[in-house]
């Protein structure tokens, strides 16, 4: 790690998501359910320059570990993220995100006519395909631009 | 057939199909042997959508059985129109009944009901969704006139939004027959349902013309193109008019062509169809109760 690229002060603990794609910071934290409103201090380092991406979005969630299934669901929109578990500053541990088979209460049915699209008690709930997902109501398949469903 | 609920043809393999078709065909030979098998049995009608012949064919096969119906009535005069959730009106619902038949309009409405309930629900058609119990009768139809093995079908019309095509579509990979799909181009199969047909290893094969496919066909399905899919009058008019059949169109076609439909039609088969020997849509519908007495039958636990 060099300083260049550490560009706000270690963490003492926490998670950092490394290798988003260039622009996609935000919408990370959304899937996440991360607004700031629960008091987690968070940074955020946008189109930072990377060797393998080009410019790379890197994001650092303090004082907590993020668990394995919160953050497959990254998959769908980073799928080259890194995670980085930091225990007394160091990385501790590092794994990749996999695809999840499901994905509920993130996404938005983009189907105006889907029954969880109406006040009903039911999460959306999407299948994940090869090359993208799929509502499990209404069979609806999204394929492009999976972060513009992202509930706010 | 090892389902709690039928929320849409996905879900059927040709084994449960089958088994659903071969009862059928056994009811419908001697109506008798189940006259009073369910005796007492009340099926729950929720129709929140207006329908003629499935929920009258529905309450005559319960009624065949020996049972009954309780009928939740019009929408306008039930508690929905206060503002209910359709998961607490069958939850509700289900305390009344040992089934529950929906039809609703939104997509998936009847998937994510069933997860409410402990009772058998069916899935009477949800929007542009499915139409599972439709697709059986038809299934059942093709099977008795042109059967399932080696078959060429065009299913014809509006294949968009149609529910009961979108079923019978799946379904039919269960089987050796060969789709051919024909619609303008707006209103093609969905994203969705050529997806399913891709994964199971079926050609999609589309056409904008009806004429040069048909004398290829053993079954013709039509199914209605709705004024409301179309901006205009005129045009839907112009493109409506070229998915309609009379005796006249079907002049090239094979002797032993089975023409089909869902009904209600409006003008999409001229009456002189009717008299033809073609014409097998007044069967299809008869072959309604048979095959819903069958299914009936199986998720109220009578039929292994
Ligand atoms: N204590 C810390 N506080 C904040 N960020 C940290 C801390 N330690 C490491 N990081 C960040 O975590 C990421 C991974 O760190 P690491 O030292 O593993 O870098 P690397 O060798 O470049 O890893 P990779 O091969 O995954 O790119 C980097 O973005 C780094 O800036
Ligand atoms: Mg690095
Ligand atoms: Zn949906």
């Amino acid at each position: 790690m060099t300083d260049q690229e550490l560009r706000v002060s270690k963490i003492q603990r926490g998670t950092v998501i490394d290798h988003i794609p260039g622009g996609q910071a935000l919408n990370v934290l959304a899937i996440l359910g991360i607004d700031g409103t629960e008091g987690d201090v968070v940074s955020i380092g946008m189109n930072v320059p990377s060797d393998r991406l080009g410019r790379k979005d890197v994001v650092k969630v303090e004082g907590r570990e993020l668990s394995q299934s919160e953050l497959d669901v990254l998959s769908l929109i980073a799928p080259d993220a890194s995670i980085n578990i930091i225990r007394e500053f160091e990385v501790r541990q590092k794994h990749r995100v996999d695809r999840p088979e499901r994905v509920t209460g993130v996404l938005e049915c983009p189907n105006h006519n889907c029954i969880t699209s109406e006040s009903e008690p039911v999460e959306t709930e999407f299948e994940v395909l090869d090359g993208g997902i799929r509502c499990v109501y209404c069979d609806t398949i999204i394929r492009e631009n999976i972060a513009s469903h992202i509930y706010v | 057939m090892n389902h709690d609920h039928i929320t849409s043809a996905r879900q059927l393999s040709r084994s449960d199909i089958e088994t659903v078709l071969d009862r059928a065909a056994e009811i419908a030979a001697d109506p008798d042997s189940v006259a009073n098998s369910h005796e007492g049995a009340l099926l729950g009608l929720l129709f929140f959508e207006p329908s003629t012949r499935t929920k009258m064919s529905f309450s005559a096969a319960i009624k065949r059985l020996g049972g009954d119906v309780v009928d939740m009535g019009p929408v306008d005069s039930s508690s929905v129109k206060k503002g209910e959730s359709l998961a607490d009106t069958v939850r509700v619902v289900e305390g009344y009944a040992d089934a529950l038949v929906l039809r609703h309009p939104s997509e998936g409405a009847a998937k994510m009901a069933s997860e409410f309930v402990d009772v058998p629900l069916v899935n009477a058609g949800d929007g542009a969704g499915q139409h599972p119990t439709q697709t059986l009768l038809d299934l059942y139809t093709i099977r008795e006139s042109a059967g399932l093995e080696d078959v060429t079908i065009g299913i014809m019309g509006d294949l968009k939004y149609g529910r009961t095509v979108h079923s019978l579509a799946h379904a039919l990979t269960n089987f050796n027959v060969s789709q051919h799909f024909i619609s303008p181009d707006s209103l093609k199969l969905p994203r969705k349902v050529r997806y399913d047909l891709h994964q199971e290893g079926s050609t999609v094969k589309e056409h904008t013309d009806f004429d040069p496919i048909l004398p290829s066909l053993d079954v013709l399905y039509v199914t209605r193109i709705q004024r409301e899919r179309f901006p205009d009058e005129s045009e839907y008019r112009k493109v409506a008019g070229e998915y309609q059949i009379d005796a006249d169109t079907l002049a090239s076609a094979r002797d032993d062509l089975t023409v089909m439909h869902p009904l209600p039609r409006v003008d999409e088969i001229a009456y002189d169809v009717d008299g033809t020997d073609y014409a097998n849509y007044f069967e299809q519908a008869h072959n309604g109760v048979s095959v819903r007495m069958a299914l009936l039958d199986i998720l109220l636990g009578g039929g292994q």
